[in-house]
């Protein structure tokens, strides 16, 4: 009962917010440029469903990679910080400088730096920028906070530092990191959006660049389906993180404790 | 018996400048259960991580005869790792010695037996209560069968059932593997049930100021805590606490 009111509340809004804006629309005889009704953007978005998705890849890929890339350098470089606390004391300003620094002001550099000619690799490598932070810094916190008897008890047993790293710092630091990629997540497809914002015109093909060129059209159905899709894509970017998060902790972690009532 | 490990005149001070250990010097023969008993901040947690190595001295001496012998540990918390199971957790020494997996696994179920958790290899620690996480705590650091246990107390957070029966299941353990064990706490009657040697230690610099031997019953149970040789143990070393000749 609980379960079937937890997902067929919002539905039920969602599908009555539909009704109550088609309804609006047509009463009121709004002209489709300035607000469509969700019957005009359902028409845009299968009337150009092929290059939609085509485009819905594009702001994909670049997502997916520059996600991958802020863990995996995110995760290194917050391990290398574990082992050495100069490397840390070194580094770290810099990559809060990188991460305090709006980027989209660094964006126009990236793109002549690397080239509209590789413009994929310049989507992705902004979008990273974007994403990489949280997921530094948490994992760095998450790698310092194992259990201090646990480290001692390591250390009497004889632990070598890979062995401390492997079966007591990583582990301690896995909530860290999942809570951390959920965030990027959202981050990286925010990043790759802006980048796409600012590569402009003819080199990008993904969904932000057809929703600046729609706008440009007055094509606002079109622009609302592009939005749809890019909303749908943060959900379910969202949703596959809560379930690897779920898979990894529901059988130890507090947090997948269900509350007792 | 001849002495396992020797302080001498042994002093700590932390970089904070509390002088936590003066002038200690202490002696722990092989085969004896030697409880150190103190008020808090006497610097019993520091004499047992001393002797652990965890921490070095500031002054004097901790030696071994002859080396330093296979050591274990146990917190007050049972600090296990949350995402291992039971078995895992009881593996913990083994695994890090390199023994191979299907040895560790059979010596570390072995241990959770003897700890009364057989049936329970396949859990994770929050599903147990807070004395069965203590036997898997007392489970991973018997089975790498070391010869020294340290405890530090260990049963201090248990409700006085899930103690006493601790106290009894750690006896007999004790004189199973027959191990040296130096276990603290701060509780007159549980240092009276189980030692063979208790060091009364002060604060205000750290120090022992008497040691009590104890000449138990090898065989002890619930009834010896209610004979008159237990009462006698415990007052003596109570009136030690309190700095009165018993």
């Amino acid at each position: 009962m609980n379960a079937l009111l937890k997902y067929a509340l919002p539905f039920a809004l969602g599908i009555a917010v539909l009704v109550a804006w088609q309804v609006a629309v047509r009463a009121a005889q709004l002209p489709v440029y300035l607000l469509p009704a969700p019957s005009d953007i359902w028409a845009a978005f299968t009337s150009d469903f092929a290059s939609l998705m085509a485009s819905l890849w594009a702001t994909l890929s670049v997502t997916l990679a520059a996600f991958a890339l802020a863990v995996l350098i995110g995760v290194s470089l917050a391990i290398l910080f574990s082992q050495s606390r100069m490397v840390e004391n070194a580094l770290y300003p810099y990559a809060v400088v990188l991460q305090v620094t709006p980027v989209v002001a660094i964006a126009p550099l990236i793109l002549i730096w690397v080239g509209y000619d590789r413009i994929e690799l310049a989507l992705i490598l902004i979008a990273f920028l974007v994403a990489f932070f949280p997921i530094l810094s948490n994992t760095t916190l998450g790698l310092k906070s194992a259990d201090h008897n646990l480290i001692d008890l390591f250390r009497l047993y004889g632990a070598s530092r890979w062995q401390i790293l492997r079966r007591l710092q990583l582990p301690s630091a896995l909530p860290y990191l999942l809570g951390a990629m959920k965030i990027a997540g959202g981050l990286a497809l925010i990043g790759a959006v802006v980048a796409e914002f600012v590569a402009g015109s003819g080199t990008a093909t993904g969904l932000a660049w057809r929703i600046v060129e729609a706008g440009n059209r007055l094509e606002i159905a079109r622009l609302f389906a592009c939005l749809g899709l890019l909303a749908a894509l943060g959900i379910a970017i969202f949703a596959a993180l809560s379930a690897l998060e779920y898979a990894l902790l529901h059988k130890w972690h507090e947090s997948a404790l269900k509350k007792q009532a | 018996m001849s002495a396992l490990l020797t302080l001498r005149d042994v002093s700590k001070s932390f970089a904070s400048g509390t002088q936590a250990l003066a002038g200690v010097d202490l002696e722990v023969a092989e085969g004896e259960f030697l409880s150190l008993v103190g008020p808090s901040g006497c610097g019993k947690s520091t004499v047992l991580r001393l002797i652990a190595g965890l921490i070095a001295p500031s002054g004097g001496t901790v030696s071994f005869t002859p080396s330093k012998p296979e050591t274990a540990f146990v917190f007050q918390d049972p600090t296990l790792m949350p995402w291992a199971n039971v078995l895992v957790n009881a593996r913990l020494a083994l695994d890090l010695e390199g023994v191979d997996l299907g040895e560790a696994e059979a010596r570390a179920a072995e241990a959770l037996t003897r700890v009364g958790l057989s049936g329970f290899e396949r859990a994770f620690p929050r599903e147990l209560s807070g004395g069965m996480k203590m036997r898997v705590s007392i489970a991973r650091a018997i089975a790498a069968k070391p010869k020294l246990l340290l405890m530090d107390e260990p049963f201090a957070a248990l409700d006085e059932p899930a103690r006493q029966s601790l106290n009894d299941d750690l006896l007999a353990l004790w004189r199973e593997d027959g191990m040296t064990i130096v276990f603290v706490t701060h509780s007159v009657y549980e240092s009276a049930y189980l030692s063979t040697r208790v060091a009364v230690m002060r604060a205000r610099p750290g120090r022992v100021v008497e040691e009590i031997v104890l000449t138990p019953p090898a065989a002890r149970n619930e009834s010896y805590r209610l004979t008159p040789e237990f009462s006698a143990a415990a007052g003596r070393i109570s009136a030690s606490l309190k700095g009165k000749a018993a």
